[in-house]
């Protein structure tokens, strides 16, 4: 062969050999290899990048016949341009270089500016400089903002004026906006834990009121009764009610007591309210070890935070809550389902044409596109079984669709149909591998079939179930395209488990970590500024899919180790 | 405890185990059949939900009873609920009844004012305004009204004539009775057209409003009109109030543009018979035009640039109902479809769009006078001649589609030639829906195919050196990964696709191109040049690790392409490839297009078709090439004349995998085209594939509509699709199986 040739060739008997080939061949194998690693990167970088705190620039942009505006922004990228392309746009700049470098750089204050983003041309930054003393203040509403930090106001009186000291009235700052969003934890509690709670019985009550009303057999008298029951129950709930709208009251004064003021770069002084405060800090002053601590915090909090502006901030907890959940009760229905059907199929039908047909069809199915599985979901358990369940169990609640909506469980359910083949096929797989002699000994020591079953052979086809089921978790937590149709939403007002009665909500909507990626990318108002966080999201999807491959390839391989063995 | 007590005990035991086993056996059989029955239940539910869609109508005989009058009617009507009738009479008489059982609940006369009623217009079903031309050449507006009210709790329709116009007559012509009229009324003007004495006249009334009191004030102006050159039978004027068709009976027509009052078309209808029913379409685009030969034709006015008035009237599709003249003609007041009725009770329902016939029915009634439509179109009122009527319930849900409809080209309203068209709904009311199959099948099928050709050449010529060549070592880190790859999820993929490769590509498009044609050329140049070097150096490599040497190779080519690819855009493409595109070659340019999606969907079934083509061509028996090789093949020689013909079904059924996944694949087309359904195989464009369009609008359909069903078709299509490519592929490789077995 080529390597170990002892004398050069010629350039024809060379192609002769079919080497150009081989080559070529190789060549395919390493671009393919590299494209994945590549994506993998890609999606590392940016997703991670999008923790660490960077720096903030302050500069004058002076575009030559145009006024020169100042800049206090972060650096996104940066990309080289041919001059043509911005001449033809309107830039009056001076042509001598074919290439310009032009970058992009996040400004943020989009209640002053408008734009969170802008497009600069690097060539005419001038007087470029990170000073220390910028803060960032991420806040709840309107994102970013950068300035410089001036008074710190209680109750409209200055309480701390970083003209007199300014790392002392930048820790009272910081201490205001602990507290701030202490409150606003507490607000968020009452507002959706305990009000939550009572409008989920007032609607409880409600329902059976209307339940009673549709009830014809029920006497007068014990109508009566069940009435006035609801009656005080709901008495009772609006004194809670009222009890915590004051305590509202309260927290909302408390929380809007403090603000400050803050220059922009423009040089406007701006006063704003702590509550919008989420976090501040200042990206130029922290050194290495506060930069990774920073880090740190920020991952933690995008895992466990809520969405905040339309996704396209916070965290995605409810997102990964919502895979975990949904995942978890399809896992419950697919793996007895398929197991019984690989065990009947492999171990109780007659083997022929008709077992032969009926594993094509299975394997064929694993083929169906996924946007068919949502279809008939959405078509039969939904409008059809669900509307059914709806008149026949939640008749007081109608029109308004309990089941007949989409929701966890269909949600679920469809995903357990949609992977069902990938878990009859993997557990049949086991279930061949195991060798007959294993079988029929246990059979001639006088067990039964079922015997043999339990004791002998599913416990050893228990690592192939195992990978079936990683198997379709993987697919089923990278699935979007029907869950769209059977259950996702972009935004669920509460989590589908939550401390009222019974606890576990299946015919409600939840987020999902695919859909919130579509969803974030393609259909949020400010595609730009979400755009690291579903890089984030994207990441996170990836390696929970890769660790559930990667754990059912080793449980196979570990599985065919073990039955190496039994093989003689 | 004795022998007897023991052997009780066993054998109760042993019992116990046979029934435990018994159980067993009957909870897996019926739970195994019950799984493999929910999988065939996914066909037979899509399959029933799609059966109605080509389902014909259906129509059940309801109640007869005497008309309120003894004249013959001249007008028959319904309101939504098909539950109030009305019917006007030659003589003026206005009553309405209950269609159930024809009581009487209200009746009115005409103010006539001693005149006949000569003509008759109805403006639009819709608006249920109907104009009377009278004897002494006037014309009275009126209009048939309902209320709906729930006094306790039950459903009241209180009927009522109302007069939009006031109860007084508008004079039209001063001599001589208005044979014909047509009256178009809108937001803006109430355009009457009409013909006495065999002239056309015409009269406008501008509504102005006073913006204080918002009362509205008719201001009259008259309307020029041509001289014609046909004798004017009937005139219709269409909504928009541009086009006023005059015809003759014996079939002339005269297309008049009222904007720039001239004679935009002229021709017959018709060669030979009489002019029998005229009447609009919904939405008044499509003229319909029956004749005593059985021919009604569907005709409306088309752009046409070769003419001088820029416009012709177009016949359009033609219906065969029998013979003897239609004794009425009634459109559907919500969709594209019509009823004729010949006179002597012969029914037909037809749908225009599909050009499909529902329904043919001799109805035993005798002679027919008149009919009507409720506007839900459920049910049919008939009248025959001697004054009883006939109620219908007439069960027609889904006439839109037929195979001409999805598949061929057809000729929509208002476009200048038939066409692959779909447009599932719009903002108005009477829009013609266009569902064509055409440009989804083709975009899911553009899709595929450039997905393919991305696909195809890598996953095999990675398959075949990975199996083949590869050092046993690498191919075991390079396998899995590969694999994993198909575990990514494909909205991963898609938002990757959509907002880092899409505009990647845009901005370096001659560095893409590039990349396609320098990578081979410069790895066999590296090849070449490898093959160059002392044996000694070489020896260094061991065999099989080929791919590894190359990764700086292609790293490189990759960078130099891209760094290369601005100056190269400046000095072949004047700096922006993009434009030079569009307007040096006229190729149009989307950002999010098939090249993107090619890539993106190619990345997804390169596992798929990897792995399938990799297991084929490594269980291919070791002996085979060893033979060759001994025979004195060279490696490629012994892949090519002996393993490939032998794995060649297995890497044929992996393709098919692969495309069925690739046609099947919803998120990445969704995220990385523009899902705009146009039919052109152009790279820079996109596509709406049939999977993306069920996502797109699965969720804003209305359950059991026509659109709903034909979602349903479209994922039955799908799935009939891929699994007969995956049964197919399947089949083959279980074929590859046995051989392997046997060799």
């Amino acid at each position: 062969m080529s390597l170990h040739d002892d004398n050069k060739q010629g350039l024809i008997e060379w192609c002769k050999r079919g080497e150009p080939m081989i080559w070529l061949n190789a060549a395919a194998v390493t671009v393919s290899t590299m494209a994945v690693v590549g994506l993998l990167l890609l999606l590392a970088v940016r997703g991670f990048g999008h923790f660490w705190p960077a720096a903030v620039v302050q500069a004058e942009y002076n575009l030559p016949s145009e006024t020169a505006i100042p800049i206090l922004a972060e650096r996104v990228e940066v990309e080289s341009v041919p001059i043509e392309q911005l001449l033809s746009a309107g830039f009056k700049i001076d042509a001598s270089e074919p290439f310009v470098k032009r970058e992009l750089v996040k400004v943020g204050n989009r209640d002053v500016g408008g734009a969170d983003f802008k497009w600069v041309i690097s060539d005419y930054l001038e007087n470029v400089q990170y000073p220390n003393d910028v803060l960032v203040i991420e806040r709840r509403e309107w994102g970013n903002f950068y300035g410089f930090l001036q008074d710190v106001k209680e109750q409209g009186k200055i309480v701390a004026s970083t003209t007199t000291d300014s790392s002392a009235a930048l820790l009272d700052f910081q201490e205001r906006v602990a507290r701030a969003s202490d409150i606003h934890d507490q607000i968020a509690k009452i507002e959706k834990k305990e009000i939550g709670s009572i409008n989920y019985k007032l609607e409880k009550l409600r329902l059976k009121e209307r339940g009673l009303s549709l009830n014809k057999d029920l006497s007068a008298a014990s109508r009566q009764q069940a009435e006035a029951e609801i009656g005080l129950s709901r008495a009772e709930l609006d004194i809670q009610y009222k009890a915590l709208q004051g305590q509202l009251a309260e927290l909302y004064t408390q929380w809007n007591r403090d603000s400050y003021t803050i220059l922009t770069s423009s040089g406007q002084l701006r006063e704003q309210r702590m509550a919008t405060v989420v976090k501040a800090y200042q990206p130029n002053a922290m050194h290495i070890g506060q930069k990774v601590v920073f880090y740190f915090q920020k991952f933690g909090e995008f895992l466990t935070d809520e969405p905040r502006e339309a996704n396209t901030e916070g965290g995605i907890f409810p997102a990964i809550f919502g895979t975990v959940i949904m995942v978890l009760i399809m896992s419950v229905l697919v793996t007895p389902f398929g197991v019984i059907a690989a065990v009947y199929l492999r171990e109780y039908a007659k083997q022929g044409l008709m077992t032969r047909i009926v594993r094509i069809a299975v394997n064929n199915l694993a083929g169906v596109p996924s946007i068919v599985y949502g279809v008939f979901g959405l078509g039969f358990f939904i409008y059809f079984l669900g509307a059914e369940m709806d008149k026949a169990f939640f008749a007081e609640a109608l029109p308004a669709p309990t089941f007949g909506t989409p929701g966890l469980l269909w949600a679920s359910v469809t995903l357990a149909l949609l992977t069902l083949p990938v878990v009859i096929v993997a557990t049949e797989e086991g279930l061949a591998r195991i060798p007959r002699n294993l079988r029929e000994g246990s059979l001639a020591l006088g067990a039964t079939k079922a015997e043999t079953l339990w004791r002998v052979v599913l416990p050893m086809a228990s690592p192939a179930m195992m990978t079936g089921l990683i198997l379709a978790v993987a697919r089923a937590a990278g699935e979007v395209a029907p869950l769209m149709l059977v259950g996702v939403v972009k935004l669920a007002p509460s989590l589908p488990v939550d401390g009222n009665f019974p606890y576990f909500h299946l015919d409600q909507k939840f987020m999902h970590l695919g859909f919130h990626i579509y969803d974030v990318g393609f259909q949020s108002p400010n595609v730009e500024a979400a755009r690291p966080l579903v890089y984030a999201t994207a990441l996170l999807l990836v390696v929970i899919i890769a660790l559930l491959n990667l754990s059912a390839v080793a449980l196979r391989n570990r599985l065919r180790e073990k039955y190496k063995s039994l093989e003689m | 405890m004795s022998q007897s007590e023991v052997r009780a005990t066993a054998s109760a035991y042993r019992k116990w185990r046979q029934v435990k086993d018994g159980i067993a056996t009957a909870t897996i059989t019926t739970g195994g059949i019950g799984v493999l029955f929910a999988i065939l239940l996914i066909f037979f539910y899509l399959l029933f939900e799609i059966m109605p869609l080509f389902e014909s109508a259906s129509l059940k005989e309801g109640n007869q009873y005497a008309a309120s009058s003894d004249t013959p009617s001249l007008y028959l009507a319904m309101e939504e609920q098909a539950e109030v009738g009305f019917r006007l009479d030659r003589s003026g008489r206005a009553d309405f009844f209950q269609v159930s059982d024809g009581k009487l609940l209200l009746s009115k006369e005409l103010p006539l004012n001693n005149a006949a009623i000569s003509s008759f217009s109805l403006d639009s079903e819709v608006s249920r305004i109907f104009a009377l031309g009278l004897s002494d050449g006037r014309v009275l507006i009126a209009k048939h009204d309902y209320r709906t009210s729930y006094p306790s709790d039950k459903r009241l329709i209180s009927p009522e004539l109302r007069y939009p116009y006031g109860e007084q007559t508008l004079r039209l012509s001063e001599d001589g009775p208005i044979d014909q009229i047509a009256i178009s009324d809108s937001d803006d003007e109430l355009l009457l057209v009409a013909i006495s004495n065999g002239k056309l006249i015409g009269r406008r009334w501008v509504k102005e409003e006073d913006f204080l009191s918002e009362e509205v004030t008719l201001v009259e102006e008259s309307v020029d009109l041509p001289v014609l050159d046909i004798s004017a039978d009937r005139v219709l004027v269409g909504p928009g109030q541009q086009w006023l068709y005059v015809l003759s009976n014996d079939g002339g027509y005269r297309l008049i543009d009222l904007r720039r009052v001239n004679v935009a078309d002229r021709g017959y209808l018709f060669d030979n018979g009489k002019l029998s029913e005229a009447r609009f379409l919904l939405g008044g685009i499509s003229l319909l035009t029956a004749n005593d030969h059985g021919e009604v034709g569907q005709w409306f006015v088309v752009r046409d640039a070769e003419r001088e008035s820029g416009y012709r009237l177009q016949p359009v599709r033609q219906f065969d109902v029998p013979m003897g003249g239609s004794a009425a003609l009634v459109t559907e007041h919500r969709r594209k479809g019509f009823l004729n009725v010949t006179k002597d009770g012969t029914l037909d329902v037809f749908y225009t769009t599909s050009h499909r016939r529902l329904l043919k029915r001799d109805l035993d009634i005798g002679a027919v006078a008149s009919m009507a439509i409720s506007p839900r179109a459920d049910t049919v009122l008939l009248e025959n001649t001697k004054g009883m009527l006939y109620s219908y319930e007439l069960h027609n849900e889904h006439p839109e589609l037929s195979w001409s409809a999805l598949w061929s080209k057809v000729w929509y309203e208002s476009y200048p030639e038939p066409d692959y068209v779909w447009q599932s709904s719009a903002s108005t009311n009477d829009f013609e829906a266009k569902y064509s199959f055409a440009p989804l099948a083709f975009g899911t099928l553009k899709a595929a195919f450039y997905a393919m050709v991305i696909a195809a050449p890598l996953a095999i010529c990675g398959a075949i050196y990975t199996a083949y060549f590869m050092a046993p070592a690498l191919r075991r880190k390079v396998k899995p990964l590969i694999e994993l790859m198909e575990a990514l999820p494909t909205v991963i993929l898609g938002f990757l696709a959509g907002l880092w490769l899409a505009p990647f590509i845009e901005k370096n498009m001659p560095a893409v191109f590039s990349l396609f044609l320098i990578m081979p050329v410069g790895v066999l140049l590296f090849a070449w040049c490898w093959a160059q070097l002392p044996v000694g150096l070489r020896r260094h490599v061991p065999e099989g690790w080929h791919p590894v040497l190359l990764v700086p190779v292609v790293l490189g080519i990759v960078v130099a392409c891209v760094t290369l690819g601005a100056p190269m855009e400046r000095a072949f493409f004047g700096g922006d490839m993009r434009a030079w595109l569009t307007n040096d070659l006229g190729v149009s340019f989307d950002q999010r297009n098939a090249l993107v999606v090619g890539i993106a969907m190619g990345f997804a079934v390169i596992p798929t078709i990897f792995s399938i083509a990799e297991d084929a061509i490594f269980s291919v028996p070791k002996h085979l090439s060893y033979g060759s090789l001994a025979l004195g093949a060279t490696p490629w020689q012994s892949l090519i004349g002996v393993v490939m013909p032998t794995a060649s079904p297995g890497i044929f059924s992996a393709l098919m995998i692969g495309m069925g996944r690739a046609v099947g694949e919803t998120m990445i087309v969704l995220m990385a085209t523009g899902n705009t359904p146009i039919m052109d195989a152009n790279i820079f464009e996109g596509m709406r594939t049939l999977a993306a369009n069920i996502a797109v609008e699965i969720g804003e359909t209305e359950v059991a509509s026509s659109h709903y069903r034909i979602l349903f078709l479209a994922a039955f299509v799908l799935f009939m699709f891929t699994f007969f490519v995956n049964t197919i592929a399947e089949t083959v490789r279980q074929r590859l199986r046995m051989r392997y077995g046997n060799l």
